[in-house]
């Protein structure tokens, strides 16, 4: 009977672990930030990659413009690809294209810049990515649509022609 | 391209024999008086199947290959040679491959070394064992299959994680693997004999070198891990309670645990629910450490890629042995109860029994440090993590008594016992607590803990020193490995307390001027590789003793990913290392200096190697009797 007992335990024991673990397979983003779309940008200061001037967030994005704010790394296989997109962006007349450097140094970014052309305006430095958090970002490539201080759509991953085409019909 | 399809139809044959063997297995088991020969070349045959697909995969990677998914991932072709290889095993799915590999080899060796085993015994054993690699090949085949085409073929592929690009890392894998998947044998055969009811002294005898040579090889795939993180992590310590550590660090808790019972169940048949119970959690921590560490639950550089699709077949695999395991354990497994009463306070087995006890609450409180920010997460959506000084409260307490016991067990005898040479022991305990208050005295910190432990591991150390002398080669493999682990512990405690470390910015050509170390940043130089560039900096140090020391870290800028990582320059010498690292400081031209002097470093692992020899001499010591 005892013995019983002890078998039954366990077993509610271990299928308690199960649904636990089950539960944080389905929780993807178990260590990310949730994701901030029609939020207040959020505040922060960051350094500026070529000047060394300390920019707020604030500050920098103007009401009644169109931003992008690009999260990218000279490491990150796909930003190279989304790169010419924003080149391209870039030249429309209604949007601001700025960039977040994530986790990088500062050489390797340039080099990266001087390879591929620079699309942003202004381009703050995230070397540990806490900004990036901040953001709600997931990873690299990821780029956030500003619109009156408000984060208007976000898109996880490299931006493909498709995307580009949405946002410039957004912007007229 | 040819190979990946050799590659994958091996892996299907295999498949296909496992379900095969487990057939002529139940057949063979209801008419056993001799074992089928089939049973024999079948296990051959599937090994051989497995070792095709590996070479296979290893073939890919040599011809940098990279219509091959895994390859392109995870290889480059500027990459070494040795590291094309080695990349075989450096990703999900080919150290599953690997799993396979060693799961597939045991049994092999089992069937065959093991000739005077009953019958029934062998062909349960490899039924489990086939259930587990029936397990694994599904999953290899069905959500991490290494030999995936991509098409239109890439020219270059990913390259592989330049920290992972180290000789250490290279043995690492394999080495841990042996330990890590050959408890899968010690498991499978204890269903096995619990099932048949022949847990007895004769099975303890037979599985014990199993349960040995699983053990080494954790132990020495563990040393070389932390040896890796140690130079090339650059943190400058070799033990972090990092959650990937310590899911190998408690399979490891349990079988030295499971070690010590089986020694006990040889000589007098108690502890028979232990041997089972810590055999089924050996394998099952093994197993719930590769989940946690391949479904991305835990963050670390192990974490190959984040598939919930992978982390749920291994949960499901993990919890359906389990409630097997369980099932047959409480079904199946009576427990003696002529034996189990008669045990005397002071005796080897109750001595080892407390310090299993001691090694259980060990192994609880590196498991609740491990899962604990996961069920919070869950439950709470809370999230925290747990860092050493959770572990070391917790922990160092309970590691005097510990030792105590290791140094006093050994010298009792079996059965009942009295203390002998009371004067010895006495006075030797009286030498250690002198000797550690006057190590401790000349520092200022904790002088009352820190001494009792340094005392309970110095006595360890003349007990275990002395029985070399006395006990005339008795029991000179535990000897070894406690004498072994007496200097780990001593080691690790003299690095605590006696590091010292600088930490600081430099330009190129400053000097940093401490009480009495000087540092002289000199120049940076340029190298550049197959597939890296570096930046050394040229140090040289001005020991308080007078002499100098040139070092030369590194940073190195891989190329393919692009990565940069810190190499240490390390200078070692029997009594200290000293170690050296630089990292880039964003915007400046200044340098991050950390420059470390670390006492007994290198103690740290010969003991463990010591500690793991002691094993091997068991293990060899054991083969003789038999013949």
């Amino acid at each position: 009977m005892k013995n019983k007992f002890n078998l039954f335990l366990i077993i509610v024991i271990f299928i308690f672990i199960f649904v636990i673990f089950y539960k944080s397979l389905q929780d993807t983003n178990i260590y990310t930030p949730s994701v901030k779309i029609n939020n207040e940008i959020p505040s922060f200061s960051a350094k500026l990659l070529y000047s060394d001037e300390t920019v707020n967030s604030q500050e920098i994005f103007e009401s009644n413009k169109y931003y992008l704010l690009n999260i990218w790394s000279s490491w990150c296989v796909p930003c190279r690809e989304e790169h010419a997109l924003l080149m391209d962006l870039t030249k429309e007349k209604n949007i601001i294209v700025f960039g977040l450097n994530y986790k990088d140094t500062k050489i390797n970014a340039q080099e990266f810049l001087n390879e591929l052309g620079n699309p942003y305006e202004k381009i703050m430095f995230d070397k540990d990515g806490v900004k990036s958090i901040e953001w709600g970002a997931f990873g690299v490539p990821e780029s956030f649509l500003i619109y009156n201080n408000k984060v208007v759509e976000k898109y996880i991953g490299p931006l493909n022609k498709e995307l580009i085409k949405k946002i410039k019909l957004l912007i007229k | 391209m040819i190979y990946s399809i050799i590659g994958y139809y091996s892996l299907i044959s295999g498949l296909c024999l496992g379900l095969i063997l487990i057939y002529f297995s139940v057949k063979n088991f209801k008419n056993s008086k001799l074992l089928d020969s089939k049973i024999l070349s079948f296990t051959f045959l599937q090994f051989f199947f497995v070792v095709i697909s590996f070479l296979c995969l290893i073939l890919s990677f040599v011809l940098s290959d990279f219509s091959n998914e895994t390859v392109f991932n995870n290889s480059h072709t500027t990459k070494p040679l040795f590291y094309k290889i080695a990349g075989t095993w450096g990703n999900h799915e080919g150290s599953l491959l690997l799993w396979l590999f060693v799961l597939t080899l045991f049994i092999l060796i089992f069937l065959v070394r093991s000739k005077n085993q009953p019958i029934k015994y062998k062909i349960l054993t490899l039924v489990f064992q086939q259930i587990i690699i029936i397990g694994f090949f599904a999953f290899i085949i069905l959500t991490s299959n290494p030999f995936n085409y991509i098409y239109p073929t890439p020219i270059e592929g990913l390259g592989l994680n330049p920290i992972l690009q180290d000789p250490a890392l290279v043995i690492h894998p394999p080495i841990l693997y042996l330990g890590y998947v050959g408890s899968s044998i010690i498991f499978s055969s204890a269903l096995a004999a619990t099932t048949l009811k022949m847990i007895n002294k004769s099975w303890a005898a037979h599985i014990k070198k199993w349960v040995l040579i699983s053990w080494v090889f954790l132990t020495i795939g563990i040393l070389l891990g932390s040896i890796w993180a140690y130079y090339e992590l650059g943190w400058g310590g070799f033990w972090f309670w990092d959650p990937v550590e310590n899911v190998s660090l408690m399979p490891w808790l349990a079988l030295t645990t499971l070690l010590h019972c089986i020694l006990v169940l040889e000589k007098r048949l108690i502890l028979t629910s232990w041997v089972i119970i810590l055999s089924i959690t050996t394998f099952t921590l093994s197993m719930c450490g590769t989940f946690l560490v391949r479904s991305g639950i835990l963050n670390s550089v192990h974490t190959f890629a984040n598939d919930p699709e992978r982390g749920l077949f291994i949960l499901v695999f993990l919890f359906s042995l389990i409630f097997l395991s369980l099932i047959i354990f409480f079904f199946f497994h009576k427990t003696n109860k002529n034996n189990s009463e008669s045990l005397f306070w002071l005796s080897k087995e109750t001595s080892i029994i407390i310090n299993n006890w001691f090694m259980m609450y060990f192994l609880s409180v590196v498991l609740i440090g491990t899962v604990y920010p996961i069920f919070l997460d869950v439950i709470s959506s809370q999230k925290i993590s747990v860092g050493p000084p959770f572990y070391h409260k917790l922990i160092i307490p309970f590691l005097i008594p510990f030792l105590l016991m290791m140094a006093i067990g050994p010298s009792l005898k079996w059965i009942k016992s009295n203390l002998e040479n009371k004067v010895y022991l006495f006075s030797l305990l009286i030498i250690s607590i002198l000797l550690s208050f006057l190590i401790v005295e000349n520092f200022d910190k904790n002088i009352l803990i820190n001494t009792i432990l340094i005392s309970s591991a110095l006595y360890l150390f003349f007990i275990t020193l002395r029985d070399f002398f006395i006990k005339k080669n008795k029991n000179i493999s535990q000897n070894i490995a406690h004498f072994g682990f007496s200097l780990l512990i001593l080691s690790i405690l003299f690095n605590n307390l006696f590091s010292t470390e600088i930490i600081t910015n430099l330009k190129v050509g400053e000097t940093f001027v401490s009480n009495d170390t000087k540092i002289v940043f000199e120049n940076i130089n340029q190298k550049q590789e197959k597939n890296y560039k570096a930046i050394l900096g040229n140090f040289s140090v001005e020991n308080p003793d007078g002499t100098t020391d040139k070092m030369l870290p590194e940073l190195r800028i891989y190329n393919q990913p692009n990565i940069v990582t810190s190499e240490a320059d390390i200078k070692t010498t029997l009594l200290s290392d000293k170690f050296i690292v630089i990292n880039l400081v964003q915007n400046q031209e200044y340098f991050n200096v950390r420059y470390q002097v670390k006492p007994f470093m290198l103690w740290i692992w010969l003991s463990v190697l010591l500690v793991s020899f002691g094993g091997l001499v068991s293990f060899f010591k054991r083969n003789k009797h038999e013949k």
